[in-house]
């Protein structure tokens, strides 16, 4: 369970309260209208902002004063996930360890995970060489190697169109969630949390309301929800 | 969104970085300074040496930039065969030593070259090259071609979409849009051209004759070298100071445009482009100004090769060490500041820039004089004072590259653990290469053709190029001075493509 315990974020004259829980090895979808706060809160939780008050704690243990790299977090931004002069299987690698040595088990780690995502093959190429979708992939590789327990997802496909970015969500879930992961991603499409999230927490006004189921949340919205969905 | 500075990087180098310059710029000058004996005043000597450099250095950042405006213009608006060549040429006099300049200019306007030439067949008094106005011309040929680019940045920023603007409403393009340009860049560009021409010491030391075109700089060299009077040399030292950290505070403070800035390969479409001539001659006699001198340099050079002294062919080797070391150290330096950063490191960095080499060398000098003989570490003070005073031009160049290193990937190197070496190692260093690149090369070209502190210090086995040349100046081997010339050329640029072409190879952007 990740718990915001009076958490308030504060930066310039912008400022954002959350006091709620997200449900362990589900899928939750942080929904808003922009400049809300959505990826101010996922870079709290990764430890990029301090928080002004309130604390992050993760199965029980108490991360606010941890540093980013020590959180068992892994994080998806919405643009320069790979390092453009690094190959697939440099970037991939980070996952197990921060450093561009492997041992041969770890390489042949790296050749798995790349061949999961489907990517066999193409750990020699760099970044550049790839098209949009198989960045994400190539992404979302490192995130499954780095076996980190939390994953937040900063809009990382949005740049993709629509069937790609549906692909992707898919393996989101299939690799991550069903794999015992907590998912945390923002999105401002209904659709993406229709697909594949389990609970839909608001993020309006100034405020992150609880998490509630999916359906159930959009079949009778809140009124900040419905006023962003324009119902 | 949320972006905070994260510590990513080790501190400790950018501290003891700073540390260093700071000891190497107001360490040195305090050193000086203690040693002296602040008894005597200013001499008349030393007033003429003060307004002279004022004088000359306004002068010539005046003409520099007032010739600088037609060919800016002209190259704003025209496209022609050769407009991107000779814009890089105009890149080359930064790298240039100056004492190569120096014999160029001798070529063309001297008593035997070929201006004097055609003037007396014509008939006409000859004009001498030393003194005042060979000050002034030398510096208007370094700083000539610094200030067309400047112009033609602000030309160039102009979006084109305002001159298309201007051109639908018949609107007159000077008083629009290039006056407003010309009053924000011209005060920068004339601000940084005297800011050079303040701690002018070769050019003064080659073309300046007699007490009349003495510079501050000269004037600390000679109260050194001949008189060896600590105390006027560290008072003028403490002026040189004074007027070098004015002028750079307000330079700093009116620039808004990057020196070595790249990308000019943009032509806006004009419709104000009646009289083509007048663009072209401002464009050809640039040209030729810039162009027979240094052609000169190479026509009488070559021959010159064979007849040199095989001690010239040493001292280029001492001259590529040091220019190496003093790269290397500058770079290092540099990238420690860049990774530090912060409002403190700024000002660190253009400090050097108020800083006379001399002075800077003459007290690191006496800070190691009781340990060592002043010519054994005459090398490596040359190197410690190229590094320091090159330090400004090569943080400009790889300061804003960390920044955007730190910006676009900070975040993604901290979630995956990736902090302070391995940081530096695996993403700062290979993103950064190409400023990298061009700023070691620049260093090592500098330093190459630096003809400073290693006058006041170097014995014959210590000699660099630059002093060798200048020594066979002096020795009136003028033939065996054109060949060290076409080396020092020659070496000077080489490295300094070698380094620029190591930034540019194999980079995935």
């Amino acid at each position: 369970m990740l718990i915001c315990e009076d958490l308030e974020l504060r930066y310039d004259d912008f400022s954002l309260r959350a006091d709620v829980r997200f449900a362990a090895g589900a899928i939750t979808a942080l929904i808003g209208p922009s400049g809300a706060g959505k990826s101010t809160l996922l870079a709290a939780i990764a430890g990029f902002l301090p928080p002004a008050s309130g604390r992050v704690s993760w199965a029980g243990m108490d991360i606010t004063a941890q540093s980013p790299a020590d959180r068992p977090v892994s994080m998806l931004f919405q643009d320069n996930n790979l390092f453009p002069h690094l190959t697939i299987a440099q970037n991939v690698g980070l996952g197990l360890r921060p450093g561009l040595r492997l041992s041969s088990s770890q390489m042949s780690q790296v050749d798995a995970v790349l061949e999961s995502v489907g990517l066999a093959g193409m750990g020699t190429r760099k970044p550049a060489a790839l098209s949009g979708g198989q960045q994400s992939r190539a992404a979302l590789a490192r995130v499954l190697l780095a076996d980190r327990p939390l994953v937040l997802l900063d809009e990382p496909f949005a740049a993709l169109g629509p069937n790609l970015k549906g692909e992707m969500l898919d393996l989101v879930k299939q690799r991550l969630a069903d794999q015992g992961r907590t998912v945390m991603m923002v999105t401002h499409d209904p659709d993406d949390a229709k697909r594949i999230a389990d609970a839909v927490a608001v993020v309006a006004d100034g405020v992150v309301s609880d998490p509630a189921p999916t359906a159930a949340l959009f079949d009778n919205p809140p009124s900040a929800l419905a006023a962003y969905l324009g119902r | 969104m949320a972006q905070r500075a994260i510590t990513i990087s080790p501190r400790w180098p950018g501290v003891l970085a700073g540390a260093l310059v700071l000891v190497l710029t107001l360490g040195t000058l305090a050193a000086v300074a203690l040693r002296a004996e602040l008894t005597t005043g200013l001499g008349t000597a030393d007033w003429a040496a003060i307004r002279f450099t004022v004088v000359q250095a306004f002068l010539s950042a005046l003409i520099s930039v007032v010739l600088a405006i037609p060919v800016a213009r002209a190259l704003a608006r025209r496209r022609f065969w050769g407009r991107q060549a000779f814009i890089t040429l105009l890149g080359a006099p930064f790298l240039l030593p100056v004492i190569v300049a120096v014999v160029g200019l001798i070529a063309v306007f001297g008593r035997n070259g070929i201006l004097n030439s055609t003037m007396i067949w014509a008939g006409i008094e000859p004009i001498s090259i030393y003194g005042f106005h060979g000050v002034i011309l030398a510096h208007v040929f370094f700083n000539l071609p610094l200030a067309v680019r400047f112009i033609l940045q602000g030309w160039l920023a102009i979006p084109s979409e305002r001159f298309r603007l201007a051109a639908s409403l018949n609107a007159p393009i000077g008083r629009v849009l290039e006056i407003p340009m010309l009053r924000a860049v011209v005060p920068s560009t004339f601000l940084v051209i005297f800011l050079i021409c303040l701690t002018s010491f070769a050019v003064a030391l080659t073309l300046g004759r007699g007490p009349k075109s003495t510079t501050v700089e000269l004037a600390i060299y000679q109260a050194l070298r001949f008189d060896f009077d600590l105390g006027r040399a560290a008072m003028l030292a403490c002026i040189q100071f004074g007027l070098c950290a004015v002028a750079a505070v307000i330079a700093w403070r009116v620039t808004g445009v990057d020196a070595m800035g790249a990308g000019f390969d943009r032509t806006v479409t004009r419709w104000d482009k009646r009289r083509p001539f007048w663009d072209y001659l401002a464009i050809a006699l640039a040209a030729l100004f810039l162009l027979i001198p240094l052609a000169m340099v190479v026509l009488r050079g070559l021959p010159g090769l064979l007849i040199m002294p095989s001690s010239v062919w040493l001292a280029a080797v001492r001259s590529v060490l040091v220019a190496i070391g003093s790269a290397t150290l500058c770079c290092t330096m540099a990238i420690a500041l860049g990774l530090l950063g912060g409002r403190a490191v700024a000002v660190v960095g253009v400090l050097p820039l108020a800083a006379s080499g001399l002075v800077v060398g003459t007290g690191a000098f006496l800070i190691v004089y009781p340990f060592v003989s002043p010519s054994d570490v005459a090398l490596v003070i040359t190197m410690l004072v190229n590094a320091t005073l090159a330090l400004p031009f090569v943080l400009r160049a790889i300061g804003p590259a960390i920044v955007a290193v730190h910006d676009d990937f900070g975040r993604l190197a901290v979630s995956v653990g990736l902090t302070r070496w391995r940081w530096l190692w695996v993403v700062v260093l290979p993103r950064i290469r190409r400023p990298l690149g061009f700023g070691a090369g620049l260093s090592a070209a500098l330093s190459m053709g630096d003809l400073g502190v290693i006058a006041l210090f170097a014995g014959k086995a210590e000699e660099t190029l630059p002093l060798a040349m200048h020594r066979l100046m002096g020795a009136y081997r003028m033939d065996a001075a054109a060949g060290a010339a076409v080396l020092l050329l020659g070496v000077s640029l080489l490295i300094f493509w070698i380094c620029d072409h190591w930034g540019r190879g194999d980079v995935d952007l």
